[in-house]
């Protein structure tokens, strides 16, 4: 099933990285799976194991399956300065998992991340492509309820 | 072509968006077809205004009056008021004195200059604004020996935080006989409180790409990579349209002019890793591997992009170029000072009135930046320390405010330029919880490669969090200083070397707010 992706590309190690970019996008949880890992390593005759040192580096690729929606906070200082924690701490509180984890309905799963680049709206945060900005408590719950709703 | 009385330009980048700049461009046109007046004015996209916190933003030209905090139920007013009955609608115009003459002739704008003036995605446009000049003027009237020679006279310097003389890059590169070459452009923009080369991309995405257009002629590369980070699909975007637009024009491709030069521009996309703004990190992660850097030398210029001669630029050193072809190298150079000729893009954050961007001449003081661009502190609250130059750069205190911004001025205090980002603190702020969550972030972001940065950041995390807890006495500082000092002296790239400007600094300049917690513990305890 991968095959169809690999097969945009040209098969050279330089675009590993579009690839894993491309399967993750596809996969409805958000994650390049091990069985995805094989099908590349063999299209672009490359060991496993860089491949997955490749996964395991950067930060917007994961190894085990996410929820539908990825939300990635930034906690860098000047999104700090700017209460993150207390954004951190209300997003834990509304879907009831911790930094890392995925809610048990598979639909959102909360990550931290660096500098988004977004930091005249601090605190943001990316909700899958879109990002989030100049967030409060009342702002965060908006949007999750939002995104709960249309799940409904 | 077609002309119109008033242009409406709407700001559109990733944070206008966020206040529902795209929703209020279609409510315009919408109300404009209802008023029967799109013959009359027309109203496009542009870039960043350099304002944050001010909500939409729309500038009407030739007018030249900026309304600002637009929201859907504005419109049919503004249009009726301004447009139909041509009063100016005093309500929405931007309050902020310091600010009101805003895009035009307060800052001193090189780069930036077609931000919020053009539309980023219309080729004519920039064409209009004496767009791709250089360009043809470079590749028709000069040799390549000859644009190096213009930029190193001009002493432009990169902008990427080394602030390595650019021409000199240039020319170690273009020296070299090689069946292929490559230029690579550095926007995997990712150190804390920077976004000036998004909103670069986002802004005039054809100015960056006229500027790596001239440098691959100039070093003799055929193939010009943009590497940006993958969370910026805004300039991903705008820069796809504005390559494809490039190769509609014939400005790229094959035989260009009928000179008999190629060259073609890809995108790379990054996939999240700070060290991935070390040029060599960079070129490994472009190879599909980790963002590991290599060994240097050899240096990128002699091997680096596949192992061919490889120049690394950043967005901002190369959006400088097309103006230097243009206007002469004589021109660059008495802007700014002596020693940092150009201009410089900050963005000024935190605790000011007004965050935002702005671009100024080299050697303009942090004092007048922070006040008449940043508007001062916020209501309230005093000035306590700014980090200049991104999570690597340093905590300037209230005394050092009136230290000039460039390269040579800061060196002088032991300070960098770095990336132009300055995080503004109120009395509010503990520089410990700041450096706290600086060295977390470096913790995050150490490639693991060399054991100096990997160790040593986690050393000054535990150090951080033991005084935080008050399980340390003062000697701690000191200890984290030597860390930071030997990462500095035996990290294998600037990553490592670069946290003990921050920890010194802050640890120097504000010992009472660590000691503020060792003595809360100590008052427990007892």
């Amino acid at each position: 099933m991968y095959k169809d992706i690999c097969q945009k590309y040209t098969p050279t190690k330089d675009n590993l990285i579009y690839i894993l970019h491309d399967i993750q996008d596809s996969h409805p949880q958000n994650y390049v799976s091990e069985e995805a890992v094989e099908e590349v390593a063999d299209y672009l005759k490359i060991p496993v194991n860089h491949i997955y040192g490749v996964l395991t580096f950067y930060t917007m690729y994961s190894t085990k399956p996410r929820g539908k929606y990825v939300i990635r906070l930034c906690e860098s200082p000047p999104c700090y300065l700017r209460g993150s924690t207390n954004i951190l701490k209300k997003l834990k509180e509304l879907l009831k998992i911790k930094a890392g984890e995925t809610t048990t309905n598979g639909l959102f799963t909360l990550e931290l991340c660096a500098c988004l680049g977004l930091c005249g709206n601090a605190p943001v945060m990316m909700i899958n492509n879109d990002f989030y900005g100049d967030l409060n408590d009342d702002k965060v719950e908006n949007i999750i309820n939002k995104l709960q709703e249309t799940e409904v | 072509m077609k002309y119109f009385r008033n242009l409406i330009l709407i700001e559109t980048n990733e944070s206008s968006i966020q206040k529902g700049s795209k929703e209020i461009f279609q409510a315009l046109k919408k109300e404009l077809m209802n008023k029967d007046l799109t013959d009359e004015i027309n109203v496009l996209e542009t870039g960043s205004l350099g304002l944050f916190g001010e909500g939409v933003c729309a500038v009407v030209y030739p007018d030249n009056i900026v309304y600002c905090n637009l929201t859907l139920d504005d419109i049919p007013e503004l249009i009726e008021e301004h447009f139909v009955k041509g009063r100016v609608l005093t309500r929405l115009v931007m309050k902020k004195t310091v600010r009101n003459d805003i895009p035009l002739g307060y800052e001193k704008r090189i780069v930036l200059k077609n931000s919020g003036v053009i539309n980023p995605e219309n080729i004519n446009d920039y064409l209009g604004v004496q767009g791709y000049e250089a360009w043809e003027h470079a590749l028709l009237k000069k040799k390549p020996e000859e644009i190096v020679e213009i930029v190193k006279a001009s002493g432009l310097r990169g902008r990427g935080g080394a602030g390595f003389p650019c021409g000199l890059k240039w020319s170690f590169t273009s020296s070299i006989e090689s069946e292929n070459k490559h230029v690579v452009i550095n926007a995997d923009e990712g150190e804390p409180g920077t976004f000036k080369d998004r909103l670069i991309m986002e802004g005039d995405p054809h100015k960056l790409l006229e500027g790596t257009m001239i440098t691959s002629y100039a070093v003799g590369a055929h193939t010009a990579y943009i590497y940006i980070r993958g969370e910026y699909k805004l300039c991903i975007e705008r820069l796809q349209k504005a390559i494809k637009q490039a190769y509609d024009y014939g400005l790229l491709g094959k035989n260009i002019f009928d000179t008999g030069y190629n060259l073609d521009v890809y995108l790379r996309i990054g996939a999240g890793a700070y060290v991935c703004g070390e040029e060599t990190a960079l070129i490994e992660s472009m190879e599909g591997n980790r963002g590991n850097p290599r060994n240097k030398p050899p240096y990128p210029g002699q091997a680096g992009f596949q192992q061919y001669p490889t120049v690394v630029n950043n967005v901002e050193t190369v959006t400088n170029i097309p103006s230097i072809i243009l206007k002469g190298a004589d021109w660059y150079k008495n802007i700014g000072t002596p020693e940092s000729p150009g201009t410089k893009v900050f963005t000024i954050l935190g605790d000011v009135d007004v965050p935002g961007l702005c671009e100024v001449e080299m050697g303009t003081t942090l004092r007048t930046i922070i006040n008449r661009y940043g508007g001062g502190m916020k209501q309230g609250s005093r000035f306590k320390a700014a980090l200049v130059g991104g999570a690597a750069g340093i905590f300037i205190p209230d005394e050092m405010l009136d230290v000039k911004m460039d390269f040579y001025s800061l060196a002088e205090y032991k300070a960098i330029l770095g990336s132009g980002a300055i995080l503004v603190m109120d009395n509010s702020v503990n520089i410990a919880d700041m450096l706290e969550s600086i060295i977390r972030f470096f913790r995050h972001e150490s490639c693991g490669k060399c054991m100096p940065c990997s160790n040593g950041n986690e050393m000054l995390y535990r150090s951080i969090k033991a005084i935080k807890r008050g399980e340390a006495d003062e000697s701690e500082l000191d200890k984290m200083v030597i860390i930071a000092e030997t990462m500095h002296k035996t990290s294998f790239c600037a990553l490592g070397q670069s946290l003990l400007l921050v920890v010194k600094s802050a640890i120097e300049n504000f010992k009472d707010d660590f000691l503020t917690y060792l003595r809360n513990r100590k008052a427990v305890n007892n």
